[in-house]
């Protein structure tokens, strides 16, 4: 039954190749097809159980345990995609510092790597872990399994599957020319199917949870979902050139156009980056640090106060523009009021290690999320800060607004992955413990001197780009042209595609480090503190003789601050 | 899980008594530097929106307490920059191009204006620092396609270069002798090597004996018996180490085979008349530009 309605997906998959009205929208109809005839045969050999025990991943339901599947396939979903968006960035870095990387080829120009790299990295591996994180944290503080258990294997899948029609499209030169938005018509509304999907899981499980309250991290996991289906829907509304055919126009035109695209990339950003990242946040510091969250009350008002600004942020994408002054006025001031509830999350993050900072030195997981609250800190604070017209009108269009996204994306998305991933490993695969702790350390001082190589570099490069392009000489005309401000940065693209070269590599690291895991091996390795702790010297002076000393010297020969 | 509220030791603070999954959560109010902060942006943000305009009403936004709009304050920034310039750019017009050098400080004005309004107009094809590449001659030296007086290199800014039914265009074209069956290919062969003859870059050879003679015939018209060009017509002198299009026998071959023609737009109906003498005066300044104004017919209509 089921498998007959996917093998229908697959001959009407197989129809629109023939009628299609370009070689962009056949390719994907193939691809289409492929994978409904994979779910078809899937399906039907699941229907033989005694070949069921033989799949990866395929275990009985356990109705005591969490249905984990979707979460463990999502965590290496998140790996796999990391390395191809990574790698991608790590080559357009490259490209600009050195053009003849373009290849004079199309599918390999830097108009079309771009959004594959930022797709990759945002809605691949940044989708994966909140999908993943999400599948785990809701069965956990709902104490209840998953809600729709075949649904949530479709929203895995049926992601994976928006993600490869993503990611060829852009190689195709398929795009929608939507930053951050930029799958065309079909796989909107197949991405529209699965998040609805997504949708019902979530609420589903939250439905029949077994804990009176719901906890925080569900609230923003809630509001990235519910509020990425509003986004998508409405910024995506188009209309098709042909049924049969890739090209679409948007509903809107002009600047209307322009300000649904920002209201629409901005809350990406604040919905998917910044909600999602915070729900992981939530559950996996408190978890870690084995800790009481800092403030509930904190909790509240940040949440609420972050999602009712956010949402009015975007036109400060716009400044400047023909967007009228009255809208651009208020994006700048919903951009500010929106600091101190974007630090809220870090606050309630960071302090949550009271009672526990010590670990900030012993557990490279904490150290790792700490450096990924501190970058989300100073990205909320640069955006703010950015979106005043003022250093607007400086940074706007320059290497600064790259700076700060990388920033946030790869010191608190990033880092804040890492950190979970490592988390779950060992618990989603009943490990004792990590391959290794000391190649975490690893990754966070190769991932953190990359961002700081990338955001040095890439202040530098959009600071000067700003300057350099309205400086006038004294007799009133500009000092430089654009190519020369191109060649100017030129040093800049190279130290910045160092940074990324550095940050690829500590998560290739962490690859392997999970690969090991995986396989069930320790690495033998000195333990990650080394406090000496002298149990001879651990005691008070014996009492006094005969006339009472002030105490100086303890007996190993350190100083004893007197009282 | 009841409500279990309970002090927690390291912080001394009480929780709020829910548990999810071992996770519990402190009763710690919310920092106050961190709410004042909170409260001082909105203040701050409705101040900002009565200051400049903000709510949209029915027909319009409010518009602000100094009536501020961005379009206006460009408009204000840029008359300024304008009334700054005003003087000197009203001298430049009243002065005929050939006058300008006679008055060194409205020239060097000039040249800085040219200097800015070639970085945007012409590097392209010309590069950043005038020194020209392959089909795009370089601006520093004396080699000059249609003379390198200022009048001539306004005529040629201000005209542009085969701009085909513009009258006072500067016009000329090679034929393309290969493509047009007017030389087979052992003709252009013997015509490349007495060209790479004339300027040095071959020894004397049968060949070049052979193309002297074609060259004569087809080419003396336009480029001189002495094949040194001629700045009427645009035509190269070819004796010397400039080249425009490469002077290695693979280039000199297409040159001839195929011709080349180069063209530029004609500045004077995209530019204003006081840009284009700044231009002008750049151009000239660079290096090559020439004194005295060879009088030619194209100089004569450039003068007006």
């Amino acid at each position: 039954m089921r498998s007959g309605g996917w093998l229908l997906v697959a001959l009407a998959a197989l129809v629109m190749i023939a009628a299609s009205a370009d070689f962009g929208f056949s390719v994907h109809m193939g691809i289409v097809a492929a994978a409904a005839l994979a779910v078809v045969v899937v399906t039907l050999r699941k229907a033989d159980d005694a070949q069921l025990a033989g799949l990866p991943f395929s275990r009985q339901p356990d109705e005591t345990r969490y249905d984990d599947d979707p979460v463990r396939w999502g965590v290496l979903a998140t790996l796999f995609w990391g390395v191809a968006g990574f790698a991608a960035g790590l080559y357009i870095a490259l490209q600009l510092a050195f053009p003849a990387l373009n290849l004079g080829l199309e599918y390999t120009s830097f108009g079309r790597l771009r959004p594959l790299h930022t797709s990759a990295v945002i809605f691949a591996f940044g989708g994966n872990a909140l999908i993943a994180t999400s599948f785990y944290v809701v069965q956990r503080t709902c104490r209840a399994r998953l809600a729709f258990p075949s649904l949530a294997r479709f929203v895995f899948w049926g992601y994976q599957l928006f993600i490869v029609l993503a990611a060829t499209g852009y190689l195709l030169g398929i795009t929608e020319s939507k930053e951050y938005a930029e799958p065309e018509w079909y796989v909107d509304l197949w991405l529209t199917v699965v998040w609805v999907a997504y949708l019902a899981v979530f609420v589903g499980t939250l439905v029949k949870r077994r804990e009176p309250h719901i906890y925080v991290a569900n609230w923003f996991y809630l509001s990235f979902i519910v509020t990425i289906a509003m986004l998508h829907v409405v910024n995506n509304l188009a209309i098709p050139v042909s049924f049969v055919g890739s090209k679409s126009y948007s509903l809107f035109a002009g600047v209307q156009d322009a300000l649904t695209q920002w209201w629409y990339g901005h809350n990406a950003v604040g919905f998917f980056l910044t909600a999602g990242f915070l729900a992981m946040m939530y559950y996996f510091v408190p978890k870690q640090a084995e800790r009481p969250v800092y403030s509930y009350r904190l909790s509240i008002i940040h949440f609420w106060s972050l999602i009712f600004l956010y949402i009015w942020a975007g036109p400060h994408h716009l400044h400047y523009t023909a967007l009228p002054d009255w809208a651009q006025t208020l994006g700048m001031v919903f951009s500010v009021m929106l600091w101190m509830p974007s630090w809220g999350g870090m606050i309630n993050g960071l302090m949550t290690l009271n009672g526990a900072w010590d670990k900030v030195r012993t557990d490279p997981i904490i150290r790792m999320m700490v450096m990924a609250l501190a970058f989300y800190g100073m990205a909320t604070f640069e955006g703010p800060m950015l979106s005043i017209k003022a250093v607007n009108s400086l940074s706007h269009y320059t290497d600064w607004t790259i700076g700060h996204v990388h920033a946030g994306a790869l010191g608190w998305n990033g880092m804040i992955t890492f950190a979970c991933v490592y988390y779950l490993v060992p618990r989603l695969w009943q490990r004792e413990r990590l391959y290794s702790l000391r190649m975490i350390n690893w990754h966070f001082w190769l991932a953190t001197l990359g961002i700081v190589f990338y955001a040095a570099a890439m202040w530098v490069a959009g600071i000067m780009q700003g300057l350099m392009w309205r400086e006038y000489g004294a007799d009133g005309y500009l000092v430089y042209s654009f190519a020369e401000v191109v060649q100017a940065m030129i040093p800049l693209y190279v130290i910045r595609a160092f940074g990324g070269l550095l940050y690829l590599a500590g998560f290739l690291i962490m690859i392997w480090n999970v690969a090991l895991t995986l396989k069930g091996r320790v690495r033998v390795e000195k333990p990650m503190t080394e406090t000496p702790h002298n149990p001879m010297s651990d005691r008070p002076l014996p009492a006094p003789a005969s006339k009472p000393i002030k105490p100086a010297l303890a007996p190993t020969g350190t100083l004893v601050p007197a009282e | 899980m009841a409500e279990k509220k309970r002090l927690d030791e390291a912080t001394n603070t009480e929780t709020v008594g829910h548990e999810w999954d071992g996770i519990e959560e402190l009763d710690t109010p919310m920092p106050r530097w961190w709410l004042w902060t909170f409260y001082a942006t909105i203040v701050w943000g409705l101040a900002y929106t009565i200051v400049y305009p903000a709510w949209p009403l029915v027909s319009r936004a409010t518009a602000g307490v100094w009536d501020w709009s961005s379009r206006g304050q460009l408009e204000q920034e840029l008359a300024a920059e304008e009334a700054k310039r005003a003087p000197i750019l009203s001298a430049i017009a009243a002065t005929p191009v050939s006058e300008l050098q006679g008055n060194p400080q409205l020239f060097q004005a000039a040249v800085e204006g040219g200097r800015a309004a070639f970085r945007v107009n012409c590097v392209q094809c010309h590069g950043s620092g005038a020194t020209g590449s392959k089909g795009y001659p370089n601006l520093n030296d004396d080699d000059w396609l249609w003379g390198g007086d200022i009048e001539a290199i306004h005529t040629s800014i201000e005209k542009g270069i085969r701009q085909p039914g513009h009258e006072d265009t500067r016009m000329s074209q090679m034929p393309a002798f290969g493509r047009d069956g007017l030389l087979p290919p052992d003709q252009i062969a013997d015509v490349v090597a007495f060209v790479r003859t004339v300027s040095r870059q071959q020894p004397a050879s049968a060949a070049a004996l052979r193309g002297k003679a074609l060259f004569a015939t087809n080419c003396a018209a336009c480029h001189g018996n002495d094949a040194k060009g001629n700045r009427a017509v645009g035509a190269p002198n070819l004796t010397d180490a400039i080249w425009l299009y490469g002077g290695d026998e693979e280039s000199l071959t297409e040159t001839i085979y195929g011709s080349r023609n180069g063209v530029m737009p004609r500045w004077g109906e995209k530019l204003d008349p006081v840009t284009v003498k700044m231009l002008t005066a750049y151009v000239h300044s660079l290096g090559g530009g020439e004194a005295k104004p060879v009088q030619t017919a194209m100089t004569g209509a450039a003068a007006k």
